[in-house]
């Protein structure tokens, strides 16, 4: 117990310039020290995934198994309507995946968070003096990292099942503008996170958001078959159009307009939801 | 936006000033216009029961808060017009030990570091010094959750102290400690004190705020009800109660009515625990203490047990406002305790 007798004041003197003077008067945080306070926390968020490797499961699993139930579940009866068998249907339901995940994962933004708050730890977060959007840029980041792991292991599975990459430069096109749409859903998500008492109920909420956009979508099969208010839901439905697009680029067809849509609905929703997001965090009580 | 001086006529520097702080949760009203200072350099204990606006009021000083009127300045920055500032001269730590679970104790450090802009070097340095000061060098790699509550509050106060406060806010920091762990805490908290920080301090416990504040602030139902240097409350509260334990209970009564003839207590009167079989007398001082002692050795009663003890937050309640904590007023006349009050 040597240093015991060393006091706070001892220590006060080391560092203190090199804290200190990185601050402006009015206490405004500089460009750099947003970026070194977003650093430090996807940091903390990656530190989760290496103490607790588990929370990276769904991320590894369900593309697994969702490719193989769809393509050898449902991959014969749709690939022979739309004319290809099986293997047609792979070239088909792929580029839905994409869509399909980048929509699922995103929802872990808002049980981080809620878990966050729940457990005390965003009250030090909100006490220290950082900008409150270093926190859910952090998070944002952290979940978009993990989608980009959950796209890699669904184009492996992918390939394995058959699907052939024919376009690479089509492919990267894609997963950016799943990666776009995303990052835009998810401030829906951490609104939900920020409202929500329990990531129980993030995770409720989100699933009912999720599955009739999931579902009422050309992501697993072409819409023409369903009846015309389906359709004219599907037609406006962001994953559709996502689904439409990934698939354009990677597999060719038309792409302009599903992918002008895609990227409108992305603007839109972070237009809206940005602000919200923010503003629901800044006054959280 | 300047810093405002908040050296005050009489020369002392507040590093908290807290001025009509009203905070409403619908109907209730969590603080109801609530003054007080903390002097620099100085421990205030806030003592209140559950409910009272403690850490209401806590939640409020560290900027997570708005209020919806009045004013507060801690280390001269205004609570709403210069929360950033704010936030940079202090430390809080909250009922509920606010550090990442998942992360190993020198990671979470180390985060905090970083967050408050000490370059990487620093912060790593800055983690590993806190930790040795707080004993968790051991622990250092291990993630928090599988801490002990008394390791857990401990790194929740290093991680206070990484930014240097000024003021250091600790709301309820021992609740739900074991006495030896509260112990533990207590003996860091008064090392930071010495160290000269401002301490903010709320409390449920007399003792507590006994053993770490200067000075206290009584709060219930979001008011201020009393405060000031805690001896003066003391004296005013009692001080210490002296239990005697007569060992044939028909003495109790007769006991207490002459303890409280001979005028030799404190300003509190006599009560009488039927259901401990005891006598409680307030005693403001050794030579008060001595004097009951003598006056019933002189009456030959034979004593099963004598000790001791410091008024319970509810004796505190009942000797400064005239009723109990949390009750309204008109209950003041009828505590429904086993004890009764004898007539003076």
């Amino acid at each position: 117990m040597s240093t015991a007798t060393a006091t706070v004041n001892d220590i006060h003197h080391d560092g203190d310039k090199a804290g200190r003077d990185r601050v402006q008067a009015d206490g405004r945080i500089p460009l750099r020290g947003h970026l070194r306070h977003t650093g430090a926390l996807v940091r903390r968020n990656l530190l989760w995934i290496r103490q607790d490797p588990e929370s990276m499961a769904d991320a590894l699993l369900m593309p697994v198994i969702f490719t193989l139930l769809f393509v050898f579940v449902f991959g014969g009866s749709i690939g022979q309507a739309l004319g290809g068998g099986q293997d047609g249907y792979v070239q088909y339901v792929i580029p839905g995946m994409i869509a399909m995940m980048s929509m699922t994962l995103s929802q872990g933004v808002g049980t981080g968070f809620c878990q966050d708050f729940n457990s005390g730890v965003m009250d030090r977060f909100r006490s220290l003096p950082i900008g409150r959007g270093s926190v859910l840029f952090a998070k944002i980041s952290v979940e978009l990292i993990r989608m980009l792991f959950a796209t890699t292991v669904l184009m492996i599975v992918a390939v394995l099942v058959g699907f052939d990459i024919n376009h690479w430069p089509g492919l990267f096109a894609a997963v950016g503008l799943a990666t776009l749409f995303a990052s835009s859903i998810m401030w829906v998500f951490l609104t939900l996170g920020v409202m929500m008492k329990s990531a129980q109920s993030v995770q409720a909420m989100g699933f009912l958001v999720l599955f009739p956009l999931q579902f009422g979508s050309s992501i697993f099969a072409p819409t023409q078959s369903m009846p015309g208010w389906l359709q004219a839901f599907t037609d406006y439905n962001p994953l559709s159009t996502l689904a439409d697009a990934a698939r354009g680029l990677m597999v060719g067809g038309p792409v302009a307009h599903d992918l002008w849509v895609t990227i409108g609905w992305s603007a839109a929703i972070t237009a809206v939801m940005a602000p919200v997001a923010i503003h629901k965090f800044r006054t959280k009580s | 936006m300047t810093r405002i001086d908040n050296r005050p006529t009489d020369g002392v520097t507040r590093a908290v000033s807290v001025r009509g702080l009203v905070k409403h949760y619908g109907e209730t009203k969590a603080l109801d216009g609530v003054d007080l200072d903390v002097r620099e350099g100085t421990v205030l204990g806030v003592l209140g029961p559950n409910g009272a606006g403690k850490t209401t009021l806590v939640r409020i000083l560290s900027t997570l808060l708005q209020p919806d009127s009045g004013h507060a300045t801690v280390a001269g920055y205004d609570v709403l017009r210069q929360p950033r500032q704010l936030r940079r001269v202090i430390g809080l730590t909250g009922q509920y030990a606010s550090v990442d679970e998942k992360l190993p104790g020198w990671e979470n450090l180390y985060m905090i570091g970083r967050l408050l802009d000490l370059p990487r070097k620093d912060a790593r340095t800055r983690a590993d010094e806190l930790l040795e000061r707080f004993s968790l060098t051991d622990a250092a790699k291990r993630p928090a959750s599988t801490y002990s509550g008394g390791m857990r509050r401990r790194l929740d106060l290093a991680a206070s102290m990484i930014g240097r406060p000024q003021v250091l806010f600790l709301d309820e920091p021992t609740t739900g400690l074991d006495p030896r762990t509260r112990n533990e805490v207590w003996t860091e908290v008064k090392r930071m004190v010495g160290d000269g920080v401002t301490v903010l301090l709320t409390t449920q416990y007399m003792e507590e705020a006994e053993q770490l504040a200067s000075e206290l602030a009584v709060i219930d139902r979001g008011k201020v009800v009393a405060g000031g240097a805690i001896d003066a409350l003391k004296a005013k509260v009692g001080g210490r109660t002296l239990r005697i334990r007569p060992a044939d209970p028909l003495q109790l009564r007769p006991l207490a009515r002459d303890l409280d003839d001979l005028g030799i207590t404190g300003l509190a009167t006599t009560t009488v625990d039927t259901e401990n079989g005891s006598v409680l007398v307030p005693v403001l001082s050794d030579e008060q203490l001595t004097a009951v002692t003598g006056a019933v050795v002189a009456r030959g009663i034979t004593i099963s047990s004598i000790s001791t003890e410091l008024p319970s937050l509810d004796e505190v309640f009942l000797s400064l406002t005239g009723h109990r904590a949390g009750a309204p007023q008109d209950d003041a006349t009828t505590p429904a305790d086993t004890r009764e009050e004898v007539a003076v």
